[in-house]
């Protein structure tokens, strides 16, 4: 074995470790403290998790490649919640009421149009004027929430259409529709960041800018093109769960945007820039879920739930660091 | 020599790293008042004899004496409390405190309920830039200050205490000449006040200027102390390397083609003013002069990341526009910058992708990158430079400066370029694969490419150029053929002292 091996093996590997473990705590546990009968592995509460992580994993699938590209988006909660209403909204519209069903795939489009344009002006803002993304995207997050508001005040904007409902509810070779998106998502992303030309350039922007305009890779467009992919991710993340609730309060996708960039960091993905991995990404989102659903099934709730997502998410990055300085002539600080 | 005890020696220090003998039975005295050349290649174990000094690392065997007490250095807080001080290549400074707080960091002195006392501060840092003879004050903020004077600054902190001996680590890689002598003359002070000076460095003209011996180190071992006196640039850099160095001027051997770059009345505001110079396939043109000489930003101006205010660009004799890098590739010019790893390489990228990455666009197939490709390109270019790497797979941030060199050299080479700009060709790099290096810009004009050499070293513009551009202010001084140039008349035009030639 070539020196360093490990530590990568430990390194890429980590999070997966993290989720046996997770698994092999609550099934033990459930059986003492559970007051269901139903084992936590059991077959039907695993492919429900997997349903329940499809809107975060979608999103976290495109944080990953922004983070990755050195920028964060702290919008796709209230992007998410804007493509909700144009959802559900659209098929009332009385240009649409003729169509029937032909209006779900109108009204889809339309949202994940939306969400796509208000990607489109973050990254715009972000490379036009070099502000950061960071300050850029929180503004967008106040701003696109306070759309939402100003649509509907603070009544819920609800439609349920029972095709659509069926649609989200089917199960195609035992896995949910939530399910299928989520997985074809994180292939697609993943060809593109390890396949494609705007994924190279997308890692060599991120670890080293000046570089990569050295090198004539023009960095703006790039940065455009993944705050797009992020905005069409957090409408289509909508478009599949509110096809299937029908309903959306003006505060849903708050605090989205954190726990998207808890799941990726999870995953390993830097905040600087330059290095994460989808697939590590994708086993971040289980692991967060694996949390909440495992520590709600031995009776925990909420609040308890959140403390120690925030004391493990603070856990691993210590032991991340620790595997990183190892070996490294870093000097204590 | 006088015959008394040295201010700090070192006795049979051994380091180990798992599979690397660090450090292998290093031993060497600084006597009190001496300036003390420590010299080796990247890697000798220069890095790591400062580190165990500076209580970073404890060394597995070995004592460090200082004065005649044999020392165990706990940390580097613990270090500089007995004397051994540091001044790092790289300054550590909080730019936004003023001069006093950042002298007196972590040490700020203090009244009652720990308040900082401020008048106190103030007189002590007085004091001690005193003897300095800066031109600033203890409420300067740090931030303000030019590089040198925050070198003045590490320096003044390396003075709160009573030294017994300070480490000067590359101290003048970023000074002017003027700003030199007055480090300089700050060591000879030091030196006065019988502080012993340990001062590294790879430049040999500093080295025989200002040191009285020199001790070398190879491989980790030590290779002996001479007096720098009685010795000479040839068998210093014999005792580092192992071998001869070749820095005989190197005669043109090959035709000298076209005009590929032709440069006219060029100017970019104050940076230099009415530049006129051409280069030709088969040769490399020479720019040498002083940091702000301008040369940089012309080099610069040629590949897009400055627009020029005045002047024309000229290739293959049509006038051509360049606005941004993408348009200076796309027309054969490109650029090894000086900052090779911060403008260079994207340091966590493997060694393959690093190479390709100007043309990974071109090299597509259908959407995808074409990795087959970019793995035969890198191929060809690690045999042609001889990159001594592993395989492709092998990250850029681990391979050694001159390797990383190559890649940046091989990363241009592979698009074929009419035009290679090189800026400070082996800054960093060790004076084994310098030679490599300088033999490779040769090999490539003769090849008939066009290449530009930037460099603030004069031996190396002396041995690679067939012509010399001497800069002085943003000005041309003159150019020089490699027959009439000499190292007087080089110097006087680039100090603007040179009345003769084409002056602009």
């Amino acid at each position: 074995m070539q020196p360093g091996t490990l530590s990568t093996f430990l390194k890429r590997g980590a999070i997966w470790g993290f989720i046996v473990l997770e698994l092999i705590f609550f099934s033990i546990a459930g059986e003492f403290m559970s007051l269901s009968d139903n084992a936590f592995m059991d077959l039907d509460n695993m492919l429900l998790l997997l349903k329940q992580s499809a809107p975060i994993g979608i999103i976290a699938m495109g944080m990953t490649i922004v983070m990755i590209n050195g920028n964060i988006d702290l919008s796709v909660g209230a992007i998410y919640a804007i493509s909700a209403i144009i959802l559900l909204d659209s098929m009332t519209w009385p240009i649409f009421g003729a169509l029937g069903d032909g209006a779900i795939p109108i009204a889809w489009l339309l949202a994940l149009a939306v969400g796509t344009a208000l990607g489109a002006l973050n990254g715009l803002i972000v490379w036009k004027t070099g502000v950061d993304a960071f300050i850029v995207t929180l503004g967008a997050m106040l701003g696109y929430r306070g759309l939402v508001f100003m649509y509907n005040g603070e009544q819920p904007t609800s439609h349920l259409n029972w095709t659509l409902v069926d649609f989200a509810e089917a199960q195609f070779l035992g896995l949910h529709t939530a399910t299928w998106f989520l997985l074809l998502v994180t292939a697609a992303i993943w060809f593109l960041m390890n396949k494609t030309v705007h994924g190279r350039n997308a890692y060599a922007i991120g670890d080293n800018r000046e570089a990569a305009v050295n090198a004539g890779i023009r960095v703006g467009p790039h940065m455009m093109i993944n705050f797009m992919i992020i905005g069409f991710l957090a409408a289509l993340s909508a478009v599949v769960f509110y096809s299937e609730s029908g309903s959306v309060n003006p505060n849903d996708g708050e605090l989205y945007e954190l726990w998207v960039i808890t799941a990726v960091v999870l995953g390993g993905t830097k905040l600087t820039g330059g290095a994460g991995s989808i697939i590590s990404t994708f086993g971040g989102v289980l692991a967060i879920q694996l949390l909440r659903k495992g520590l709600s099934h031995i009776g925990a709730d909420t609040e308890t739930v959140n403390l120690v997502i925030g004391l493990i998410l603070i856990a691993v990055l210590f032991l991340d660091r620790q595997l990183n300085i190892k070996g490294k002539e870093e000097l204590k600080v | 020599m006088t015959d008394q005890q040295p201010a700090l020696r070192l006795e049979g220090i051994v380091k180990t790293f798992p599979g690397v003998r660090a450090l292998d039975n290093v031993s060497f005295a600084v006597m009190p008042g001496e300036v003390h050349a420590l010299m080796g290649e990247n890697g000798a174990g220069k890095s790591t004899s400062m580190k165990v000094l500076g209580g970073i690392y404890q060394p597995d065997e070995g004592t460090i004496y200082v004065g005649e007490k044999p020392t165990v250095m706990h940390s580097p807080l613990d270090a500089k409390a007995k004397g051994i001080v540091f001044i790092h290549q790289e300054l550590s400074l909080a730019e936004e405190l003023s001069v006093a707080e950042n002298i007196y960091l972590g040490e700020l002195p203090k009244k009652r309920f720990g308040l900082v006392d401020w008048d106190t501060l103030y007189a002590r840092t007085d004091k001690i830039l005193e003897k300095l003879k800066v031109s600033f004050n203890a409420k300067t903020r740090v931030g303000d200050l030019s590089i040198a004077n925050q070198q003045m600054v590490e320096i003044a902190r390396a003075l709160t205490v009573d030294a017994k001996a300070v480490f000067f680590d590359e101290p003048t890689a970023s000074l002017t000449d003027a700003e030199k002598v007055v480090l300089f003359e700050v060591i000879a002070d030091l030196q006065k006040q019988g502080v012993g000076i340990v001062y590294i460095s790879h430049r040999m003209e500093e080295i025989f200027k200002i040191t009285d011996r020199i001790s070398v180190l190879r491989d980790g071992q030590y290779r002996g102390t001479l007096n720098t006196r009685e010795t000479n640039e040839e068998e210093v850099t014999q005792l580092m390397i192992g071998r001869k160095l070749d820095l005989s001027r190197s005669a043109l051997t090959h035709e000298v083609g076209d005009v590929a770059l032709e440069v006219r009345g060029l100017s970019c505001g104050d940076l230099y003013r009415d530049v006129d110079f051409e280069v030709r396939r088969g040769e490399v043109l020479g720019f040498y002069g002083l940091v702000g000489a301008g040369r940089t930003e012309i080099a610069e101006t040629l590949f897009g990341l400055r627009d020029p205010s005045a002047g024309k660009i000229l290739m293959d004799g049509q006038e051509v526009r360049i606005h941004s890098p993408a348009d200076a590739i796309a027309r054969g010019i490109s650029l090894v910058p000086e900052d090779r790893k911060g403008q260079g390489l994207v340091l966590g990228m493997n060694c393959r992708d690093n190479m390709t990455l100007p043309q990974v666009d071109d090299l597509k197939a259908g959407p995808f990158v074409a990795e087959g490709a970019e793995v035969s390109i890198f191929d060809q270019y690690r045999d042609k430079l001889d990159i001594r790497t592993p395989g492709w797979k092998q990250t850029v941030g681990n391979l050694s400066g001159g390797n990383q060199q190559k890649i940046v050299i091989g990363k241009w080479l592979s698009m074929h370029p009419s035009v290679l700009i090189v800026d400070e060709p082996t800054r960093g790099i060790d004076v084994g694969s310098k030679s490599e290096i300088h033999n490779l810009l040769r090999e490539l004009a003769s090849q008939g490419y066009a290449v530009i050499v930037i460099s603030s070293e004069m031996p190396e513009v002396l041995h690679v150029a067939d012509r010399i551009v001497a800069m002085f202010n943003g000005r041309v001084m003159r150019t020089f053929t490699s027959e009439e140039v000499t190292e007087d008349n080089l110097i006087q035009a680039i100090s603007g002292l040179s009345g003769d030639g084409q002056a602009a």
